[in-house]
Parts: structure tokens; C-alpha cells; sequence
């Protein structure tokens, strides 16, 4: 093996194993080494399971020496979000409500994961409860951004973007509501694709905002991210809002390139608002697109600059009946209390951090008796015009494309007093959430502080062939290959 | 023009700021009234004063964000509930393999044998 298997994408470090030329379990030793080397100063990780990963990376190469293939993820180490139940392993959600849990039963994507052979080697860090878009509201620490520690890895799935760009796995999952798989890959340099609403189950996902709430992966590479699309999608009876029809075929059209595919560049949200830098780098690949033969034409969405608000009515409206759960009573933190109700109240106050107190707040008056109509009906209905202009778009062109984050990954710390500042984050990715259709964010070069740019590419419902086909020729246009300083540091 | 936020605690902050098309004291034309303590009871948040200030000052802001909503024409249009054209999710009703009982009563923060235990929430008689 040339250089270190820690930093191997999932398709070669699976051709490598089937070719005998690595263990599963050399595998997973290069990415604990990695782990080691790295997780003082990121912390990517709330908890790490090498015991478990040890066990299911020997089944994977016992197989192999029987001349079994366990499946097309056998043996690549993958992390996953904390806000995914593993069955004995515990599952905070990063706040202090859920600190100890220890779920009854594996979230279906990760049931998935192992049933193709997947390595899980621990729980990603995360915003409390998904919400934010710097990981910084964990109630057990900050991530760091593998580019540079003094900034922010991006959220909330900012442990499991951070994980992968390092090197401490090979793929993640992570799961997106308003951005959260996909603005972290961006400011991490990283694939992550947010599938259509309802392609993968959601049973054993702690729900958030619940029709917005998707699971999806992260990877170094495209294909990778197919690769785990493939393992994780499909209908489960478990989960009554998943998609009952068969999965969008991905992998034939993958290298279809960009010849001949219509791309619509969104006026409203490519514009100004984005740093030049961000600007710059989307420019640079609508002209490397249409060199490359793709019909790039601007379109005008005009209810794409509502988006933002008429989320932050819907998203903490469905988080404060989702989070009603957390009561005291079944899991997790309990405080004293003389009557139930004081029992629960101080419960819920102690073991929710601000910005989850802040939404359940907000979601509690936008959801109160005359106020419904006015902040979430119009909300609804300004979703409705968003799915609208998508449906008129797609009529036209194959996908839309659009800045994934409109800065790149910015300083600890700078954000946290201003909540409003810190939603401006997700301008650029909550329209695909209130759609419903998939959307991808692939990197594309480096600012002048060598901090990672994404490029997001967004496709109707169901339309993950086409997003995956035209992520796939970005990238390739792209030809990003930089790694993170701290992957690099200290590994032979 | 004056923002409305009702002094629910002592200490209440001024009122904030307001964009000129609003119609005194609403937003998207609902007249706000932010009673936080009431709000925070409903969402059984046991909110200190202080806390009570700070997010109701917060939560003020994040709504005058929201009143951009109003330029947008909504007039006629339904509302959105669900992304995807789904209709009720059916399963025969047949009995199925469930968590085992003390696997999830080991995560609870008190029990009493296969029950869940929770301070009195009914008065004796």
C-alpha cells in the first residue's frame, strides 16, 4: 500500500481489500491511529468504539478469507451522527438531556450500514439536537475545522464533515434539515449529499423538524457518497413517511459527464450576499461546465429569498412538538421536582442548551392559539410557492446549482451572540429542504486562507441521478484534491 | 410605532427597533404580544428572570426577521405540510416483534418494577 490507508477513498480502499492488498483491520488501525493523532484538537468524536469497530472489521476480513464478499461496504470505517441510535452505544443528540442514553435499538441507516459491512467506529459531534450550523452548540464542546482549528467545521453535522476531511473515517453519516450535511461539507472540503425527503429512513433518527429531516452521507469523493446513498436508501416499514417506490438508479449515469446537461444557475442566490471568493469559485465552474459542453442559463426563483424565514417558523414549530418528548420521564436527564410538571420544567430547562430553549421558545408562540396563521400557515404557504418555482425551474433545466455556504468556514466564536447571523448560514440550503428534492455539495477550490469552497448542485424529487451524474462531473472539472493541514501533519 | 412586548418580569428590555411598513405593533398584520412567561410555561421551560429577558428580547428580533414574509403574494395558495405528495401510510395490522421491556426501562430515571415512576400529578382526595 502506498501511503496511508487513513487517507483512501471507500472505492479504493475497497478494491485494495477484495485485491488482498489490505485488512479490514489494518484498515480500521490506520484510522484509529489517525483518530489519535487528530481528536486532542478536533474533537469530532462524542464517543468512540474501537472494541465494537475491532469485532466488525475481523468479521469482515474473516469473510473475506472464506472468499465471501459481506457487501460493497465491507470493512471501510464510517462514523455516524449522534443523533442516530446504536444499540448499547450511547446517543446524546450533543445535549445534555439525552447525556448516558443508551438506545434499545439500532436507527435503521445504521442497521443498513452494518448490514453492508460497514465498520461504525464511534458518534460524531453535533449541534444540540441538529440545530445550528457551527457545532459549537454541542453541550460537550466545539468541533474544530480540520483547514484550521480556530474556525468552525460548519453544522450541525459538523463532527462527522470534520471526521471525514481528517482522515478519523472514510465516510459519515450525518443529517440535514436546513443545510446541516451540506454547509459542513462545504466548509470542511468534503462531498455531502442531503437525498430527497423520504428516500432514507428516518426510524431511530432523533426528530428535529419532522418534514424537513433527512439522513445522508459524506465522503472525500462522489462515488463514495453513492456508494453509502446505496447502503442507506430504501422504503422501511418503520418509518411511515418513507418512500414506498424503488430507488433512483445512481451508478449508471455517474460518469455521463456534463455534456448535453442542462444546469440553471438561481438568480436570488447567487449573487450578492456570498463572499467574492465563493463568487469567484462558482464562476469559475459555471465556465468550466459550459466549456465542457453543459447549457448553463440563469433562472429567476422568486421565492427563494423568503426561504430563510418562513424555515426559522416551520423548523422550531415542528422541533418544539418533536422535542415535548424529552420530558424526564421514559430517558435522559431528571431533575427534582414536588409535582410532575415542576419535575419536567426543570428537566427540560437544565438539560436543553439556548439555542434548542431559544426554538422551543419560538416554536411554542408561532404554534399558540392567534398566532398559528400568521407566522406558521403563511409559512406553509410560502413553502408552497417554494416547491412551486422549483417544479417551474426543473421544467427547463436538469438541476440548479447555487453557492453551498456563502462564506467559507468562519471564526469560533464570531457568531454565537447573534442567532440571526448564524441563520444567515443556511440561505443557501434551506430551499432544497422546503422542496423536498436532493442537493449535494462538492468541493471546488480553496479561498486565499486555503479554507475549503463548495459548490452546490440541487435536483427534483427523486432526482438523485441526475444530481449524483452532474456532482460527479464538478468534481471532476474541479480536480480538488487538497487535504487539510492536520491530515497531513505527523502521518507518514 | 411601538414594538409590543408585555413587561411579563421585571426588568423588561425596550423595545426594539421595528421596520417602517408595519402597522403599529404587528407582524405579518397579527398584533405580537410576546408573553414570555406564559410561552415558557406551555413549553414547560422552569426560565429564570434573567432568561425570560433574554430570549424574549431574542425571539422579538428573530420575528422582525419574519415580517419579510409579508412582500411575498400568498393570496390563494395552500399550505405545505409535507414535501412530498403522500397520502396515509397503511400496514397490515399484525403483531410484531417489540423492544424488549427491560432493555427500555434500564434508560429511565426511575422506575417501580415494569412501570415508569414520576413525582404526584393528581392531588389525593
Amino acid at each position: 500500500m502506498k501511503g496511508d490507508p487513513a487517507d483512501l477513498t471507500i472505492a479504493a480502499a475497497a478494491a485494495a481489500m477484495r485485491a488482498g492488498e489490505l485488512s479490514a483491520t489494518a484498515l480500521l488501525d490506520a484510522v484509529r491511529r489517525r483518530a489519535a493523532a487528530t481528536e486532542a484538537q478536533l474533537h469530532a468524536y462524542l464517543t468512540l468504539d474501537f472494541e465494537g469497530a475491532e469485532r466488525a472489521a475481523a468479521a469482515a476480513d474473516a469473510a473475506f478469507a472464506r472468499g465471501e464478499d459481506p457487501g460493497p461496504l465491507a470493512g471501510i470505517p464510517v462514523a455516524v451522527k449522534d443523533n442516530m441510535c446504536t444499540r448499547g452505544m450511547e446517543t446524546t443528540c450533543g445535549s445534555r438531556i439525552l447525556s448516558g442514553y443508551h438506545p434499545p435499538y439500532d436507527a435503521t441507516a445504521v442497521a443498513r450500514l452494518r448490514a453492508a459491512g460497514a465498520v461504525v467506529i464511534g458518534k460524531t459531534n453535533m449541534d444540540e439536537f441538529a440545530m445550528g450550523s457551527s457545532t459549537e452548540n454541542s453541550a460537550y464542546g466545539p468541533t474544530r475545522n480540520p483547514w484550521d482549528p480556530e474556525r468552525v467545521p460548519g453544522g450541525s453535522s459538523g463532527g462527522s464533515a470534520a471526521a471525514v476531511a481528517a482522515g478519523s473515517a472514510l465516510g459519515a453519516l450525518g443529517s440535514d434539515t436546513g443545510g446541516s450535511i451540506r454547509q459542513p461539507a462545504s466548509l470542511c472540503g468534503v462531498v455531502g449529499l442531503k437525498p430527497t425527503y423520504g428516500l432514507v429512513s428516518r426510524y431511530g433518527l432523533v426528530a428535529f423538524a419532522s418534514s424537513l429531516d433527512q439522513i445522508g452521507p459524506f465522503a472525500r469523493t462522489v462515488t463514495d457518497a453513492a456508494t453509502l446513498f446505496e447502503a442507506v436508501a430504501g422504503y422501511d416499514p418503520s418509518d411511515a413517511t418513507s418512500y414506498r417506490g424503488p430507488v433512483p438508479e445512481v451508478r449508471p449515469g455517474l460518469e455521463a459527464g456534463p455534456a448535453g446537461l442542462r444546469v440553471g444557475v438561481i438568480a436570488e442566490l447567487a449573487g450578492e450576499g456570498n463572499e467574492p471568493a465563493v463568487l469567484a469559485a462558482f464562476a469559475r465552474m459555471l465556465e468550466a461546465l459550459q466549456g465542457a459542453g453543459a447549457e448553463v442559463r440563469q433562472l429567476s426563483l422568486p421565492s427563494m429569498p423568503y426561504a430563510l424565514d418562513a424555515y426559522y417558523l416551520i423548523a422550531p414549530a415542528e422541533c418544539s412538538a418533536n422535542l415535548a418528548r424529552f420530558d424526564g420521564v421514559r430517558y435522559g436527564l431528571r431533575l427534582p421536582g414536588d409535582t410532575v410538571e415542576e419535575m419536567m420544567a426543570a428537566s427540560r430547562r437544565d438539560g436543553f442548551g439556548p439555542e434548542v430553549t431559544r426554538r422551543i421558545l419560538l416554536g411554542t408562540y408561532a404554534l399558540s392559539a392567534g398566532y398559528y396563521e400568521a407566522f406558521y400557515g403563511r409559512a406553509q404557504k410560502v413553502r408552497t410557492r417554494v416547491i412551486e418555482d422549483f417544479a417551474r425551474a426543473y421544467k427547463e433545466v436538469d438541476v440548479l446549482v447555487v453557492p453551498t455556504s456563502p462564506t467559507t468556514a468562519f471564526r469560533m466564536g464570531e457568531r454565537t451572540e447573534d442567532p440571526l447571523a448564524m441563520y444567515l448560514a443556511d440561505v443557501g440550503t434551506i430551499p432544497c429542504n422546503l422542496g423536498g428534492g436532493p442537493g449535494i455539495s462538492v468541493p471546488v477550490g480553496l479561498d486565499r486562507w486555503g479554507l475549503p469552497i463548495g459548490f452546490q448542485v440541487l435536483a427534483p424529487p427523486l432526482g438523485e441521478a441526475a444530481l449524483l451524474r452532474a456532482a460527479r462531473a464538478v468534481e471532476a472539472l474541479a480536480g480538488f484534491s487538497a487535504r487539510p493541514a492536520l491530515a497531513t501533519s505527523g502521518v507518514s | 410605532m411601538r414594538w409590543i412586548v408585555r413587561p411579563s418580569w421585571p426588568g423588561c428590555p425596550a423595545a426594539p427597533p421595528r421596520g417602517p411598513q408595519l402597522a403599529p405593533g404587528t407582524i405579518l398584520g397579527v398584533p405580537v404580544d410576546i408573553d414570555i412567561a406564559k410561552v415558557a410555561r406551555l413549553a414547560r421551560l422552569a426560565l429564570t428572570p434573567e432568561e425570560m429577558e433574554r430570549y424574549g428580547a431574542q425571539l422579538g428580533a428573530i420575528l422582525e426577521h419574519a415580517v419579510s414574509l409579508q412582500a411575498l403574494d400568498i393570496e390563494g395558495v395552500p399550505p405545505t405540510a409535507h414535501p412530498l405528495p403522500m397520502l396515509n401510510a397503511l400496514r397490515p395490522d399484525e403483531v410484531e416483534e417489540t423492544l424488549d421491556r427491560e432493555e427500555v426501562l434500564s434508560q429511565a430515571p426511575d422506575r417501580e418494577g415494569p412501570y415508569f415512576r414520576v413525582p404526584p400529578f393528581l392531588e389525593e382526595a
